[in-house]
């Protein structure tokens, strides 16, 4: 038997006898308050009890499969059955022989609880460590194949001809960079200007009632999954691209770089749009109304007044909107094309960082294949950008944030 | 003259302001537009999915067509009536013996290239099927049925006979590896650091650290999913646990951020009151405060849900782009979800797949509007104003 089967199913029947044990001990400590005076409700002793009942049991249960997961020690059942038997058996024991009236069961029960909560906060910690040790980690087996440099500098990104021996020259990322850039600065395009606007238009002109109409509606537009983004790129807005480039004389490719950022820079808007919105209600009246009994129109009244003073914010939402587009995956896979291409022009195809993950790891390579690799080496670059932009994003806030009171 | 300067200035303000005002209009419109724009696309390509081409046909149930399945249909059907639909009668005439030898006429699903046809849509039949078909329009031999199918198949190499059940199976066993994983932690975390965490350097770094998480591409989940859950632990490649502890992992940042808003939203003066009639402070955590969080932490968790529904990338790292005809019945099966499978169906070249893609992603987006207003719906109804 699997070592996960036996665990799951003896922790079922842990738990089963721990909640029986709960319920008598909860009722001989109700029947016996009676004539002796109890320190805690007579809940806490139930958990108490149940706590030591399946407590040891499932400290067991996790160490061993942490160790088998590692692959440090694979324990088999004919050692489990029976140490869990015994912890269980000694723990019960043990909690049943210290359950008195003078015991502080209240005090024990929350430090567990204390204990389960910190816990939980540990993963989550655990979480962002591995996926930084995860990532970083095969990028490092990848920058002693290709030197860092190279990678850095390099115009040629042909993963394909790459061999074990061989990956002199194949692994230049600068185009799959440019490519990135490219989509992510059209998409800033689009997505700034419209989003910015409608933010100003919601909270400085709308009625309430358009407010409330098209906040939601924008959120719906965020709602929609960036795969259907995809889909929408490659079967719509591609071919109306190709259409209006041949209307006006120009020759483009149906996996162009402008498709993916047009598209991107439409997710990009409820984001921008919400945050921004956000920030300019959260300037005072008061600056309005000073401004406005100068004599100002409203429109000088925005320009000069209001947003120098949601400035940090809207820098902050703009700062995480290029965050969003560097990582964004799906459109440019579906819209984007695979080819690495160096160039100026938005009308040919163009490939990004995400593109390339993913066609390395959908393949059929080896695991530690070079191209395998390059995909971590990549991720590794997005990771450190986006952190980054994370980063500046907070400071720009705090740094310029103006204190009203 | 001074006057008129003037005049000439404030007139140019006023134009300015109405420039404005008007293109601020004009901005929301325009996203307002996309909006429209997008949903009319998609439900006119999906729309017709939602129908599907029947012929009726003679079919043979004997001995000759249980050996060679082309043979259940006369000759001259073979090439308008879905082939993966004949594949199935060999098993079906095995599982219910009194219909061999008989034959009756009934209605059949006919192939990808004949639906299209029928629904005015490109496609490759030949001009002498073309001529087929109408014959047999004009006698009401053929007819667009409501699309069973869809709903009922899982993937198919036929277009006639692709569904999304095994996906939206998929989806549905993903979805609750990661609500059993992330709900818990996410919640608890939260619950620590707002209620228990004393206020010191190790609890900002993990603040710092939450919200890093959160701006991480979800991408780069899937690069982690891959090389600690699969590689390295060893957990089934495109199995709904591989996927689905991949997605908790991106929808942990959301639940603890939600729920330390919908924590903090509860005033101070309900847990002074609880620490005023001696409660400790688990007691005031449990009986008190989560429940009066309670919907908001709801709320956050099903938008936190229906964005990792919704989540494909990470997913077509770990593997979850299979190509699954038959639906999963286990956690460790091979699955895939029905962003994955409106992926692949994408990508196929045949074009009848172009409009069951529109579909499922109509299915998809009707599930994740209604998650999303639920969510709403909860926070508007149990709203409370401190």
């Amino acid at each position: 038997m699997n070592i996960f089967d036996f665990i799951f199913n003896s922790a079922a029947a842990l738990l089963l006898l721990a909640a029986v044990v709960g319920i008598a001990v909860y009722q001989h400590v109700v029947k016996s308050g009676l004539t002796a005076r109890w320190h805690s409700l007579p809940l806490y002793y139930a958990w108490f009890a149940a706590l030591w009942c399946f407590g040891p049991a499932f400290t067991l249960f996790f160490f061993a499969s942490a160790l088998d997961l590692l692959h440090l020690y694979t324990a088999n059942t004919s050692f489990l059955l029976p140490a869990t038997l015994f912890l269980s058996i000694a723990g019960l024991w043990h909690g049943l022989r210290q359950l008195k009236p003078s015991l502080r069961a209240r005090q024990s029960v929350e430090g567990a609880v204390r204990f389960s909560l910190v816990a939980a906060a540990g993963v989550s910690i655990l979480t962002t460590i591995g996926i930084v040790m995860a990532i970083v980690f095969e990028a490092i087996q990848f920058f002693e194949i290709v030197s860092l440099w190279e990678f850095l500098t390099g115009t040629h990104w042909a993963p394909d001809d790459a061999t074990e021996g061989n990956t002199s020259g194949m692994f230049g990322s600068i185009p799959i960079f440019a490519g990135t850039f490219m989509i992510t600065i059209i998409a800033m395009l689009v997505a700034v200007p419209v989003g910015v606007l409608s933010a100003v238009y919601m909270s400085e002109y709308a009625s309430e009632r358009v407010r409330n109409t098209a906040k939601p509606a924008l959120e719906i537009l965020a709602g929609i999954p960036t795969v259907v983004y995809g889909f929408f790129a490659a079967i719509t807005v591609s071919p109306l691209v190709v259409k209006f480039a041949d209307s006006v004389g120009l020759h483009a490719d149906f996996t162009n770089a402008l498709t993916p950022g047009i598209v991107m820079g439409i997710m990009i808007i409820p984001f921008i749009s919400s945050l921004s919105d956000d920030v300019i209600r959260a300037v005072p009246r008061s600056l309005r109304d000073a401004s406005l009994a100068l004599g100002t129109t409203p429109a000088e009244t925005i320009i000069q007044i209001v947003l120098p003073a949601a400035l940090p914010g809207i820098m902050a939402a703009c700062l995480l909107g290029i965050s969003r587009a560097l990582g964004e995956t799906m459109i440019v896979v579906m819209a984007a094309g695979l080819r690495p291409n160096l160039t100026w022009n938005p009308l040919e195809g163009m490939t990004t960082v995400t593109v390339r993950i993913v066609d390395a790891l959908t393949g059929d390579q080896a695991f530690d294949s070079p191209e395998t690799l390059s995909a971590f080496g990549l991720g590794m670059v997005l990771l450190v950008i986006t952190l980054m932009l994370n980063i500046l994003s907070i400071y720009v806030t705090r740094r310029f944030r103006s204190q009203y009171e | 003259m001074n006057n008129q300067a003037s005049q000439q200035r404030l007139n140019r303000r006023y134009r300015f302001e109405k420039l404005f005002k008007a293109s601020a209009i004009a901005a929301l419109t325009l996203a307002a537009s996309f909006l429209i724009f997008f949903f009319y696309t998609m439900i006119s390509q999906g729309f017709s999915a939602l129908s599907q081409t029947e012929i009726l046909v003679e079919v043979h149930y004997n001995e000759a067509s249980q050996k060679s399945y082309k043979k259940a249909v006369d000759k001259s059907y073979r090439k308008i009536v879905s082939r993966g639909w004949l594949r199935t009668l060999p098993l079906y005439m095995e599982d219910h013996p009194e219909i061999v030898g008989t034959s009756k006429m009934q209605w059949v699903t006919a192939t990808g290239d004949v639906d299209q046809y029928m629904k005015g849509k490109p496609n490759r039949l030949k001009s002498k099927y073309k001529k087929q078909i109408d014959q047999l329009q004009s006698e009401g031999k053929v007819k667009l049925a409501f699309n069973v199918n869809f709903f009922t198949n899982g993937d198919s190499k036929m277009p006639e006979l692709a569904g999304i059940k095994s996906a939206l199976v998929g989806s549905i066993l993903v979805l609750l590896v990661t609500m059993f994983v992330a709900l818990p932690i996410g919640v608890m975390t939260a619950v620590y650091l707002e209620e228990f965490a004393p206020d010191n350097r190790i609890t900002q770094v993990i603040e710092v650290n939450i919200n890093n998480l959160a701006a991480i591409p979800s991408i780069l989940f899937g690069l982690l999913g891959l090389a600690i859950f699969i590689n390295f632990f060893g957990v089934p490649r495109s199995s709904a646990i591989a996927g689905g502890l991949t997605l908790a992992l991106m929808t942990l940042p959301i639940v603890i951020i939600t729920t330390r808003a919908a924590l903090r939203a509860v005033p101070h003066t309900i847990r002074e009151a609880a620490y005023g009639l001696g409660a400790s402070r688990w007691q005031t955590v449990w009986h008190h405060v989560l429940p009066l969080a309670f919907p908001g932490i709801l709320t956050g968790s099903i938008i936190g849900l229906a964005q990792a529904m919704g989540e494909t990338a990470p997913l077509l790292i770990v593997g979850m782009m299979a190509y699954i005809p038959d639906t999963p019945t286990g956690f460790t099966e091979a699955a895939t979800v029905l962003p994955a499978q409106i992926f692949t169906w994408a990508g196929e070249s045949i074009r009848a797949y172009e409009e069951r893609t529109a579909a499922a992603i109509l299915v998809l987006l009707s599930i994740l509007l209604s998650m999303n207003s639920f969510a709403v719906w909860l926070r508007k109804r149990f709203e409370v104003r401190w």
